[in-house]
């Protein structure tokens, strides 16, 4: 019995032993190394993708923000995003999707609310939008909340509402959404979309510059 | 080119890539795994271990390797999470509670990274990288390790020595994981995937054009140093809550792609390399054949389900949007989400339960399979070679002979441990299910009702016991019971199969080779694969039908 104890010991410290030498090995060399080559390679890149307007940063040019007016286009909607609920002394977005089935009575009820919103918002005078216009992604909430695009038709949807409450030709506006429509990776890989903050940036150097 | 067709050619570049790959990197592992030489790292590190890395080991020996390995780990990572308000670098965040601490450690320590934590909000850089991306290394090669340990119980005789384990996760680390996650990690980076160890950082905020505009604050971190080991150790725990649907974790339709493609890498690759040692390439396809045909079968079912979006939510809203990425979109989520539950990933691109009835049904059986199609790192080719054990059984009771498999005779006492390596998780997952829906409280954790409030309870219990790590996450797993039970299922799901496994490795590796006579079934031929198809959707439908039945058949059948 003393011998097996003995013995259980000495195979946990060797236990222990490996996962100290091969923490120091994975935990802080690896992350360290790779670390180095990416802030000498891809400075930007590996802070996040800042974007600046005005000599300000607004943002990343990879996480969606909420709370654009309506002279800006929309993002999609993230009934899914959270605030921090511990380490409160930090404001930070929990990123997340609303998690909710198809046959979820919530989220049918958030999806005809956010139709007829996109109806009503995108209507001008001269420019009436019919449901059956909206896109899917127009109405739904992404996976991470943070979806920095939208689809080119959504962004389609919104031209007539910016160009009116901008002053702007709709044809100008278009134009620059079709700028900022970026296809998919080498003809096949994801679907085409808009970075919607790249896109309000663009748009509000045309409307102020 | 519509979404169909591009979701197709996203499959179709993802098979070239691995058939590319696989050939190369599964000779690299044999080689690995079959050399004598020590690097002059290695020879460091084993000094450092206080081990002799010649010394072969029996079942025993390797397994308490194994476990006590393992424990260290458990061990290490909890007081890691208990310690963290204390710790420099953690950014001032509070130390984890026990149950979830426990929950956690357990969770890494196992390849099945279930997270009831939020990432950005409660682990600081040290608890990130020098535990739980530790773990993303040493948890694979573990997973790598047993399996070698069972291939090397078919390719040896008489000596009863399955090679040492110390040896075998010190290279699987050493010479495989971290040169494949050094390149990963700069490509990933080079997309988007930031690389910091800044603090939390504010920045500014567009708001609207009249306003001076607001702020957010973000977390830095080590992300693509471990999302390329989250991937390719078929680890799957995000720094990030949204995990790989986070645009910092995959940002673009490229590296969600590449993201696939690491998670399937080593595990279909390592059917080459269980040809190449045990001496005929051609078994070694006849495995890689059997996970192919039902990755692929399952990725075409879920596309198709998914982009016809049946569910009132969807149908109103026009496409099954919900929880899924624009610059994927449904094709290449549908990939991912098969792809990550086939293995014993358990990352997503897109939340699964916001997927259509059946879509989620069909990601529940891709982990009740046993994930072995490709599977996890390792736990993906024993798990396969114990239902191709089960196989050439069932066979060998239609023609009324002894089994064989590899030369090997499949007598009592190896069908007896390969019987109770597939009853261990169906066992866990059902009776824990069960238990969960008959108490009182653990209901309150649901976030949707009806069918689709019990298939986030069978969910839960099926990933943690199969090590996946994925979640229909709008069940609040915080709680005392879920952090608890879970850690158990986790636990004894993946240390349970090891234990029979290395034991029926022993017991392979002690007996003499048979020749093989006109009367052997060929398993290296296309029946053998139908067979063994046949034999892993049987005995996974026998089992698991009537519990899918309640949750997302009902679903998916109502809608």
């Amino acid at each position: 019995m003393n011998n097996s104890v003995t013995n259980t010991a000495r195979l946990l410290g060797a236990g222990l032993r490996a996962l100290l030498v091969l923490t120091v090995v994975c935990g802080v060399l690896y992350p360290l190394a790779v670390t180095g080559v990416a802030q000498a390679l891809f400075h930007s890149k590996a802070n996040g993708s800042e974007i600046t307007s005005d000599g300000k940063v607004v943002g990343s040019s990879l996480i969606g923000q909420q709370g654009y007016g309506l002279d800006y286009f929309q993002p999609r909607p993230a009934n899914g995003l959270g605030e921090n609920s511990v380490n409160t002394q930090y404001k930070l977005i929990l990123s997340g999707a609303t998690n909710r089935s198809g046959d979820n009575a919530e989220l049918i009820a958030w999806v005809k609310e956010a139709k007829a919103k996109v109806v009503k918002d995108n209507s001008t005078v001269d420019y009436k939008v019919r449901p059956s216009q909206v896109p899917a992604d127009a109405v739904t909430s992404s996976g991470s909340g943070l979806d920095p695009d939208i689809s080119p038709a959504y962004a389609d949807l919104q031209v007539h509402r910016v160009a009116e409450r901008n002053g702007l030709p709709v044809d100008r506006v278009r134009k620059l959404v079709d700028q900022h429509t970026e296809g998919r990776t080498l003809g096949f890989m994801g679907e085409p979309r808009v970075n919607v903050l790249e896109l309000n940036t663009a748009l509000k150097d045309l409307t102020k510059g | 080119m519509s979404p169909v067709l591009a979701g197709i050619l996203q499959l179709l570049a993802l098979i070239a890539a691995l058939a590319l790959v696989h050939r190369p990197l599964g000779d690299h592992m044999a080689r690995v795994y079959s050399s004598d030489r020590h690097l002059r790292v290695e020879k460091w590190i084993y000094k450092g271990i206080g081990a002799d890395p010649d010394t072969g080991m029996r079942w025993p020996a390797y397994l308490r390797g194994v476990l006590a390995f393992s424990a260290a780990g458990v061990l290490f990572l909890y007081l890691l999470q208990r310690l963290q308000g204390v710790l420099p670098g953690s950014l001032g965040f509070s130390s984890i509670d026990p149950d979830q601490a426990f929950n956690t450690a357990v969770s890494f320590v196992t390849n099945t990274n279930w997270q009831s934590y939020y990432g950005e909000q409660a682990m600081g850089h040290v608890v990130q990288t020098a535990g739980l991306a530790v773990q993303n290394f040493v948890s694979a090669a573990v997973g790598i390790a047993v399996a070698v340990a069972l291939v090397r119980g078919f390719a040896r005789s008489r000596g009863g020595d399955l090679g040492n384990f110390w040896a075998d996760l010190v290279r699987g680390v050493v010479r495989i994981l971290i040169p494949l996650s050094v390149v990963a990690a700069i490509v990933l980076v080079a997309c988007g995937v930031i690389q910091n160890f800044s603090g939390i950082h504010e920045v500014g905020q567009f708001v609207d054009g009249h306003s001076s505009g607001g702020s957010q604050q973000w977390n830095g971190g080590a992300v693509a140093s471990q999302e390329a080991i989250k991937e390719l150790g078929t680890n799957g725990g995000g720094y990030f809550n949204a995990n790989s649907a986070h645009p910092f974790e995959n940002p673009t339709p490229f590296s969600n792609l590449f993201e696939i493609f690491l998670l399937l890498v080593v595990p279909f690759s390592l059917t080459r390399t269980f040809g190449r040692m045990v001496g005929s390439l051609k078994q070694g396809y006849a495995i890689l054949a059997t996970m192919a045909t039902i990755w692929v079968g399952f990725v075409a079912l879920m596309m198709w389900t998914e982009f016809a979006h049946h569910g009132p939510a969807f149908d109103l809203a026009g496409g099954a949007l919900e929880g899924k990425e624009t610059r994927f979109g449904v094709g290449a989520s549908s990939i991912f989400a098969v792809s990550t539950t086939l293995t014993s990933t358990g990352a997503v691109d897109s939340f699964h339960s916001s997927f259509t009835g059946l879509g989620g049904g069909i990601t529940m059986l891709g982990m009740q399979l046993g994930e072995i199609a490709p599977g996890g790192t390792g736990s993906g080719l024993y798990g396969m070679l114990i239902m191709a054990i089960i196989a050439v059984f069932i066979a060998g009771l239609m023609v009324g002979r002894t089994p064989e498999y590899l030369g090997k005779k499949i007598g009592t006492r190896e069908i007896k441990f390969a019987a109770l390596y597939i009853l261990i998780t169906p066992a866990l997952v059902l009776v824990l299910t069960a238990a969960a829906m008959a108490l009182p409280t653990p209901g309150n954790s649901m976030t949707n009702t009806g069918a689709h409030g019990f298939s986030e309870i069978l969910y839960a219990y099926t990933s943690a016991a199969n090590n996946n790590g994925s979640a229909f996450a709008g069940l609040n797993a915080d709680t005392q019971w879920f952090n608890t039970t879970l850690g158990l299922a986790m636990l004894l799901g993946r240390f349970l199969p090891m234990v029979f496994v290395l034991a029926l490795a022993g017991s392979l590796a002690g007996q003499k080779p048979v020749p093989a006579t006109a009367g052997t079934l060929r398993t290296d031929k296309p029946l053998f694969t139908g067979l063994l198809v046949g034999a892993i959707l049987i005995i996974t439908g026998l089992t698991y039908f009537p519990a899918l039945a309640l949750g997302p058949l009902a679903e998916g059948l109502a809608s």
